[in-house]
Formats: structure tokens, C-alpha cells, sequence
């Protein structure tokens, strides 16, 4: 597979529509599924890791023709290939970088669905969507799970259900993640009430890659805690209602915004893309605070002519390992700040050449 | 045989993992209630079903190396250690000590939802049972009572389901 065709493409997760795109950027569920006659992970010996890799192509290839998988084997591709996977949700940090042996992903050619082989427990199996859809994908996840299942033996448990290599996934083997946009709540200081009220009902709030990840540029994930107890569409229901409180939040925090302080919040907006546009130097993190900044400026109506997709592209290929995969080769620390700070600058050009 | 603590007859065969060795307790029924109730009196002691690792003595034992995978090899201070599962049996294997670590991850020890399509919630239950009826009567054929006993609890559980 050529991951550079990927390389204009937003990835589902960046595609900026499907329901309440204003403040959802999308919703992703996972299933932790296991083999049931192999040893998992951490027993796991390279022979053993390459039975699961077989059996997971075959039936990868043989699942239908819903979800076209393509495999993909993690330790024939280089670092930034990894990289630039994770940037897009396809795989974890743990499959690019912190595992070894026989381990791979295949994933469809929209990046909709995805299965990691050989991560934590034998199969994870994802599905993104753009926006809040957590019925879509939980419909999609069942039925790409249904057809492995086909030719997989899962090691299921009549009292603990699916059984996964950590005790807290056991259950269900299920975590949806909503990832929201909430800088409304962040400039008026509401957002640690926020996620204090959810850590009481269990549910775990996380920055943009997961588990011990930083919330850069007011981006959150918020997931549930508990798989075993509470079948698939009862989860999916306590989350759905907690988002749409934090939704309700939101619009009510960007609208008290605009009514006591629009002027200022247009300056921060038009600095922000002033500075996008004219710095030397940028980091990810820098960048991702302006883009949030432009993104909220963009929904409160305060900027013309910037669609919210521009944005999105801009966030995708500012991401260290897209920047290298634009630029060809790879780029130092210091060499990548200012590649991405002449990137800015020519498609910000770019964009306001088409407004005028 | 006699029972090495009364003059009856010893009908219970108990194998005592002690870290790297093993020793083996040969009692009657009634001896044998007594002998699980009483807490772990040797450091590594397996921990036994029904007898929580009391601590009645000033000196709190070390955490118990607790029962090993068959499957796996994996045993429960490992698993402890490094919080990750070697293999499917090993909630079998772990069952005992699990269902409180379960409780309290989860609010719960049972899982409710989705199940294998080709095995229908109801039959894997059934699935189960034959499985474990079979392994009953092989392992009182080996006189492997305690486990046996085990077996017999689960059985039960899951008739009364």
C-alpha cells in the first residue's frame, strides 16, 4: 500500500461534517477481541504472534465487502510511515513504536474502519466517523465484528464476556470515544467543573492521542470507563447523554462570548490567523492553539471565507510526520518548526487569494 | 490412607504450592474444612478458595504468589505485577481472587451485551456446562477433589443462572 495517497486525503476523523460538527469532531469506538487457543500479548512468542497476524489477514480479507481491508505489516514500514498513522487514528502509539514482533493493521481506503493485529490484546478492532454518530459506528463495529467472528474464535466467557489481556476492558471490550472541540468552556474556566462532574459518573476525559495525551488546542476525548456490567447500547446511551449536556454547555458558553465580548473575540481570532500566516517558526502545539482559535472564530461567525475543512487540513499536515511526507524527506526538530511555519504561510496565501 | 490429623479415613488431597516446591496434605473431609479455614501460615502460601489471606498475626504476610495458569504458566502475583493477562484461562485460572478486582474496575462481575453470534448466549452457557461436566467426573476419577469442588460451585452457579 502507498500511504502517500493518503497524504491529501483528511481521514474521516478531520472530514468536518456528520451531526454537530460545530463541537463534535468525531466518534470513534473499539473493540478488544482475543483468540481463544493463543496466548496473549505479554506470553506472546514471536511464533505465536505470527499465527494471530495469519489467521487476522485471512479473515480480514474474507470479511465482506462493506469494509474492503487492506493489511498493512507495522515492522516492514519506517518510522514515519508509523508516525504518520498515528496522526491519523489509524493505529496507536503502542503499535508503532512500543511493541515488537509480528504486528500489523489493516484498514480500509475512506480510513474508516481499522484493525490493529498484535497490539495490546490480538485484535482492536476501530471505527471513526465524522461528527457525533455513535449508533453509525456502532452499527458498522458490530457488523465488521460479526464477520470476523465468521472465521475467528474469540475467546468469549460465559460470565466475564469477551476476555482481553487487561482486566479493564474485560466485558464488553468496548471504549467509545467522542472527540469534542470545547474552547468555549476553556476561556471562561468552566472546563475542569466539567470534567470533575464526569470523572464522578466514570467516565475518563483524555487529550488527542489517548491515555496520558495533553489536551492540545482545546481538543478532548471523552470515553467510557467501564466495559463489563452494561451491555453495548446501555454505554453507548450514558455517553450520548453526558455529550449532549456538554454540547448544551458549549453553545451556551461560545453564546455568552459573542454577547459580552465579540470585539474581543474577533481580534483573537484575526490574530491568530495573522500570526498562522507570518511566523518563521511554529510549533505543533502553537499551531494547534491558533487553529482552535480560528476554528472557534470560524463558528461564531466571526471570520468569512474560511471553510471549516481548511482548517482541518491545516491541523492533519502540521502533525510532525505529514509535514516530513510533504516535504520528502525527513525534517530535525528545529527544520520542521520552520517548514511548518512556511506551510502555513503559502496556504493561508493561498486561501485569501480565493476569498478575494 | 489416613487422614494426617485424625483417625479417619483421608478422602481430601491437597497440594500446597510453597514458591518453588510443593507439599502435600492428605485429610479427611472434616480436616479438611478446618485445614483451608486456617489462614496462610507459611510465607507464599497458596491462597485458598474461601480463606481470605486473614491477617491475624503483627507481621502482614507478603502478598501470596496465589494459584498459576495451567495454561499459561502465568501466576497471580505476575499478573498483579504487570496487569496484564497471559492467556484466555486465566480468568478461570485467577477466578477467585478477580471477581473482587473486577468489582471494583467495573461496579461489576458479570457481563451483559454482545456475544459471539455463533454461540447464542443460552448455549454458551450449555456450552459451558457440558464442558464442565466432563471435567467433573475426569477429575474425581483423579481424585483431584479440591478442584473437583470447584468445578462442582461453578456447575451449580451456572444451573441456577
Amino acid at each position: 500500500m502507498n500511504l502517500d495517497k493518503l497524504l491529501p486525503n483528511l481521514g474521516e476523523w478531520l472530514r468536518g461534517t456528520g451531526p454537530e460538527s460545530d463541537v463534535v469532531l468525531s466518534t470513534r469506538i473499539r473493540l478488544a477481541r482475543n483468540l481463544a487457543d493463543l496466548p496473549f500479548g505479554t506470553r506472546a512468542t514471536a511464533a505465536h504472534k505470527g499465527e494471530v497476524v495469519a489467521r487476522a489477514k485471512e479473515a480480514v480479507a474474507k470479511a465482506g465487502a462493506a469494509h474492503k481491508l487492506e493489511y498493512l505489516d507495522i515492522p516492514n514500514i519506517a518510522a514515519l510511515d508509523r508516525q504518520f498513522l498515528v496522526e491519523r487514528q489509524l493505529i496507536s502509539r503502542e503499535l508503532a513504536g512500543g511493541l515488537d514482533g509480528p504486528r500489523g493493521v489493516a484498514f480500509d481506503p475512506t480510513e474508516t474502519a481499522s484493525v490493529m493485529v498484535n497490539e495490546e490484546d490480538h485484535l482492536r478492532l476501530q471505527v471513526l466517523r465524522s461528527g457525533f454518530a455513535l449508533d453509525d459506528a456502532w452499527r458498522d463495529i458490530d457488523r465488521l465484528d460479526d464477520a470476523l467472528e465468521q472465521r475467528l474464535s474469540y475467546a468469549f466467557h460465559a460470565q466475564f464476556g469477551y476476555l482481553t489481556a487487561c482486566p479493564t476492558n474485560v466485558g464488553t471490550g468496548m471504549r467509545a470515544s467522542v472527540m469534542l472541540h470545547l474552547p468555549a468552556l476553556g476561556l471562561t474556566k468552566q472546563i475542569d467543573k466539567v470534567f470533575r462532574a464526569l470523572q464522578k459518573i466514570n467516565l475518563a476525559v483524555r487529550g488527542l492521542h489517548g491515555e496520558g495525551s495533553r489536551a492540545f488546542g482545546d481538543l478532548y476525548q471523552i470515553s467510557n470507563h467501564v466495559t463489563l456490567g452494561k451491555s453495548e447500547p446501555k454505554i453507548l446511551n450514558e455517553i450520548r447523554e453526558v455529550i449532549v449536556t456538554i454540547l448544551d454547555y458549549e453553545r451556551k458558553a461560545r453564546t455568552a462570548l459573542l454577547k459580552e465580548r465579540r470585539q474581543a473575540e474577533h481580534d483573537r481570532a484575526a490574530r491568530a490567523i495573522g500570526t498562522l500566516g507570518s511566523a518563521t517558526m511554529i510549533t505543533t502545539e502553537e499551531t494547534m492553539e491558533l487553529l482552535s482559535a480560528v476554528r472557534l472564530g470560524i463558528h461564531l461567525h466571526l471570520l468569512d471565507g474560511i471553510p471549516v475543512t481548511a482548517v482541518n487540513q491545516l491541523f492533519i499536515h502540521t502533525q510532525s510526520a505529514h509535514l516530513q511526507k510533504l516535504a520528502g524527506h525527513a525534517l530535525d526538530g528545529e527544520e520542521r518548526n520552520a517548514a511548518r511555519a512556511k506551510y502555513l504561510k503559502t496556504k493561508l496565501r493561498e486561501l485569501n487569494s480565493h476569498r478575494q | 490412607m489416613k487422614c494426617e490429623r485424625c483417625p479417619k479415613q483421608a478422602t481430601m488431597h491437597i497440594t500446597e504450592v510453597l514458591g518453588d516446591r510443593y507439599e502435600e496434605v492428605h485429610v479427611c473431609e472434616d480436616c479438611a474444612n478446618k485445614y483451608l479455614a486456617e489462614p496462610a501460615k507459611k510465607k507464599g502460601a497458596a491462597k485458598k478458595k474461601g480463606a481470605p489471606a486473614t491477617a491475624d498475626g503483627p507481621d502482614e504476610a507478603p502478598p501470596a504468589v496465589g494459584p498459576a495458569c495451567p495454561a499459561c504458566g502465568l501466576s497471580y502475583l505476575e499478573f498483579r505485577n504487570q496487569g496484564r493477562f497471559g492467556c484466555a484461562h486465566d480468568y478461570d485460572a485467577f477466578k477467585a481472587e478477580l471477581l473482587p478486582l473486577l468489582e471494583s474496575i467495573h461496579g461489576d462481575v458479570r457481563h451483559v451485551g454482545k456475544a459471539p453470534r455463533r454461540v447464542p448466549r443460552a448455549q454458551g452457557a450449555q456450552v459451558e456446562l457440558t464442558a464442565l461436566r466432563r471435567k467433573l467426573q475426569q477429575l474425581v476419577t483423579e481424585e483431584n477433589y479440591e478442584e473437583a469442588a470447584r468445578v462442582r460451585d461453578r456447575i451449580k452457579e451456572l444451573e441456577n443462572g
